[in-house]
């Protein structure tokens, strides 16, 4: 399963990234590491990009990068 | 960078939207912008700050950033300042590490990268305003256990803890801590991986132990920790290339050893350092297991502003009053200004002599700027809301909304600060395109930024509209002046959204995007900051008036009132043949099929120095021109401004509004396209902007008068 696939306002836990995903050194930096809980709140307007709560802060992200997330709910 | 060899030097660094900038301005006093969105500030400043004791020090403010590889342009300036500090001879006594108090885990992040540099770092543990009793700990050993000299608790806006931070400041400059070993546990795989690199960057570069890992460990992380040594030979310290070559090959042999170790290697620093991290702060008793089904007040708001629905609903309604609020808010103040003006100009007529140096005074300088300055309270309620929506939070949530949108037409969910600061000033729009990290989209939004009606073209719209635009209501409630200025707006903004996705067709540049963008909590305003912001474009203008528009005043009122001709016939074939317009003649052939006469094309020539010069020309020659006692009035003047040959109106609504789509199009303000150039590094991109700009305007101009004529309007 993946971030993209997780429904609004669920909570889950990150567990890796697929293959060469570029975004993940900058996700990994910004503290969205394998093991870590994050909820996703909403997603955008014309189906746009998720916002998520993780750590202490709001993110947000397109969902194809949300694609590349895997999780464990 | 450095003034004086002894001064010593301080760089605050930090997460955007930290408040670094807000801690530059308590320290030295001066009013850079500071707002609530991440990624403000976009380029180095520095200031003058002093000790409690009355030492001086500089102070450099940078962009923010989440890790020493950047993603984008803004991040990429601090990466290159660290290695510059690194390898250069001038590095800062001491790093400010800004730490947004409310978010520490990932603030701390940098705060450990910096540390391991070997310039002692003091933490700026700031906004703790906000979490003032959720915090009882032992700072010192905190301090101590993540490897910084000290940790200072403080907060930017309610100016407390700054003086200690001062001190720590002072008390750690020149205290080594290159000694330290890499604070974090590597095991023996990854250790015996690392080293080869470690050693050939150590000996090339004469790098500390610490920072050698930590390097070695970044290398191996982010492939562009090894393309930025690739730059840095461009700024003056050269890294030989087969050195890099071997870097480089170094650098795979290490991936490819992890990987068959089955260790991630593009995660693998972030990994290791948030382990270390979250077990210091474990033991600091800082709770790190993050309250994520919590939702706060920011939250509960955003099930409004950014709802499915109603969120672009709201921005677009938002939008709409804000422009209409410029027509009608700004009349009272206006008609002040104008009263003032005309008073000056009337004491000045009584006072002095009649003679040339009071026909100057009055017909070309007091009516210039005075026809300007009018425009000053539109500027400042345009302003004043262009800010408020930043320093809320809420363009954030707009670029959060709009990204799928900006997407499609080529553009990214960071374009929208930027363009959105076009309606204020091109200049500023341009710089914060840095912050989009995929050079595709920076430069096309670069491109068409300048089609966002900037303030330097209001005067123009407000002038036209004001005299030719009647002010009747439609259905009732909806300002007809109010509204065809918002269609302006509207069709500037239109237009780029279109180009944006041509272009985006035809230009081929390769690259990756992504929208990873922090979403800060609502904040109320801070109006010392908001005000300050809104009276500096105020004063921008007030100055550009003051100095460009009264030197073009002064040339325009010889030019217009020379050669003097005796015609017993009246004045205005004397202006007509002045030297103003014989030049003003030889354009109107070009611009007549625009419905322009030659005074407008004095104008359009005059605006090319600055937009809104075109207001202050057109009451130069309408002062030269009548002659009279008094500071007449532009509007009046143009609407009863005739036609010599014919006896007809010689501005009417269609002139007008084609005068306006001409300004909506115009690639006229030169400081533009030399941001532009900078930003881009070539000519190619700025000259391509001019050209399709007045290629556009002129076209545009073109349809709607002839087109209005072919109607019957006019
Ligand atoms: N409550 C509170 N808010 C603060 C404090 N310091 C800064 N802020 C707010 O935080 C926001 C960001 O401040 P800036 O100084 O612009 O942050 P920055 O780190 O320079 O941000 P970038 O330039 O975008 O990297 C603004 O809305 C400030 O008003 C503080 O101590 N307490
Ligand atoms: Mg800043």
């Amino acid at each position: 399963m993946t971030l993209y696939d997780l429904i609004d306002g669920e909570i889950a836990t990150v567990k890796s990234f697929t293959g060469n995903m570029e975004l993940q050194s900058r996700l990994v930096e910004m503290g969205i590491l394998p093991g870590i809980r994050i909820r996703r709140i909403k997603t955008a307007p014309m189906n746009g990009p998720i916002e998520l709560k993780v750590r202490d802060y709001h993110l947000s992200l397109r969902q194809v990068d949300a694609r590349n997330i895997l999780i464990d709910q | 960078m450095r003034t004086a060899a002894k001064t010593p030097w301080v760089a605050l660094v930090g997460n955007p939207n930290s408040g670094k900038t807000a801690i530059f301005n308590v320290l030295t006093g001066l009013n850079q912008k500071v707002s609530n969105y991440p990624g403000v500030t976009v380029e180095k400043k520095i200031g003058k700050a002093r000790f409690t004791d009355g030492d001086q020090f500089d102070l450099l403010d940078l962009p923010g950033t989440y890790s020493l590889t950047p993603e984008s342009m803004d991040e990429r300036i601090v990466t290159e300042q660290v290695l510059n500090w690194i390898h250069g001879d001038n590095s800062p006594s001491v790093i400010v590490s800004v730490v947004d108090a409310t978010n520490l885990s990932r603030n701390f992040y940098l705060t450990t990268q910096l540390a391991d540099i070997g310039i002692p770092v003091v933490v700026a543990l700031n906004m703790m305003d906000l979490v003032i009793d959720k915090l009882e700990i032992n700072l010192e050993k905190f301090a101590k256990d993540l490897g910084v000299a000290a940790i200072v608790p403080m907060s930017a806006t309610e100016k407390w803890g700054q003086n200690k931070l001062l001190s720590a400041i002072q008390t750690s400059i020149g205290v080594k801590n290159h000694e330290n070993p890499f604070p974090i546990f590597l095991n023996d795989d990854i250790s015996s991986a690392l080293d080869p690199l470690q050693d050939i960057i150590k000996r090339e570069f004469g790098y500390g132990d610490r920072f050698s890992t930590a390097q070695a460990l970044r290398l191996i992380t982010r492939h562009s920790t090894l393309e930025i040594y690739n730059e840095l030979t461009t700024n003056g310290i050269s890294v030989d290339n087969s050195f890099l070559e071997s870097l480089e090959y170094k650098r795979q042999n290490a991936v490819d050893i992890l990987e068959d170790l089955g260790i991630k290697h593009r995660i693998m620093e972030a990994t290791l350092r948030y382990e270390w991290l979250d077990s210091v702060l474990r033991t600091t008793k800082i709770n790190i297991d993050p309250q994520i089904a919590e939702t706060n007040y920011s939250e509960k708001l955003d099930g409004l502003l950014t709802h499915k629905f109603a969120g672009p609903a709201i921005f677009v309604l938002l939008l709409y009053f804000i422009f209409q609020s410029i027509f009608t808010w700004a009349i009272i103040p206006m008609d002040w200004i104008d009263g003032g003006v005309s008073w000056i100009g009337s004491q000045i007529l009584n006072i002095m002599p009649a003679g040339m140096l009071r026909d100057l005074l009055v017909e070309g300088v007091i009516a210039g700027v005075g026809a300007i300055l009018i425009f000053l309270p539109q500027i400042l309620i345009l302003m004043f809301f262009m800010t408020l929506l930043e320093d809320t939070g809420y363009m954030a949530r707009v670029a959060f909304m709009m990204d799928r949108f900006m997407t499609i037409i080529g553009l990214h969910g960071r374009s929208v600060l930027p363009l959105m600061s076009g309606y204020a000033c091109a200049i500023p729009g341009i710089m914060s395109t840095r912050t989009i990290d995929s050079w595709k989209e920076r430069l096309i939004t670069i491109l068409i930024l300048p089609l966002m009606s900037c303030s330097a073209r209001l005067p123009v719209y407000a002038l036209m509209i004001g005299a030719f635009i009647p002010t009747a209501n439609v259905f009732g409630f909806i300002n007809l002046q109010g509204l065809t200025l918002v269609m302006m707006y509207f069709l500037g903004t239109a237009t780029a959204f279109l180009l944006a996705k041509v272009f985006s067709i035809f230009i081929k540049v390769e690259g990756k995007s992504s929208f990873v963008m922090e979403l800060p909590p609502y904040r109320t305003p801070l109006w010392r900051s908001v005000f300050s912001q809104v009276l500096n474009r105020g004063k921008l203008f007030v100055v550009n008036a003051g100095k460009i528009i009264m030197a073009i005043s002064i040339v325009l009122w010889f030019l217009a009132s020379f050669p003097k001709v005796d015609n017993p016939n009246g004045n205005e074939n004397s202006i007509h043949n002045s030297y103003a317009g014989k030049i003003g003649r030889t354009i109107e052939p070009v611009i007549e099929p625009l419905g322009f006469d030659w005074k407008l094309g004095i104008g359009l020539i005059t605006s090319f120095a600055a937009r809104e010069v075109l207001v202050s020309t057109m009451a130069t020659i309408y002062n030269v021109e009548s002659d009279g006692d008094d500071v007449i009035q532009l509007k009046d003047a143009m609407k009863s401004d005739r036609n010599p040959k014919t006896g007809e109106p010689l501005y009417t609504p269609l002139v007008a509004l084609s005068l306006i789509v001409f300004f909506v199009f115009a690639a006229q303000c030169m400081a533009t396209f030399a941001i532009v150039r900078n930003e881009t590094n070539t000519w190619k991109w700025p000259l391509f902007m001019i050209v399709y700009m007045n290629v556009l305007a002129y076209s545009a101009s073109f349809l709607v008068y002839q087109g209005g004529l072919l109607l019957g309007f006019g």
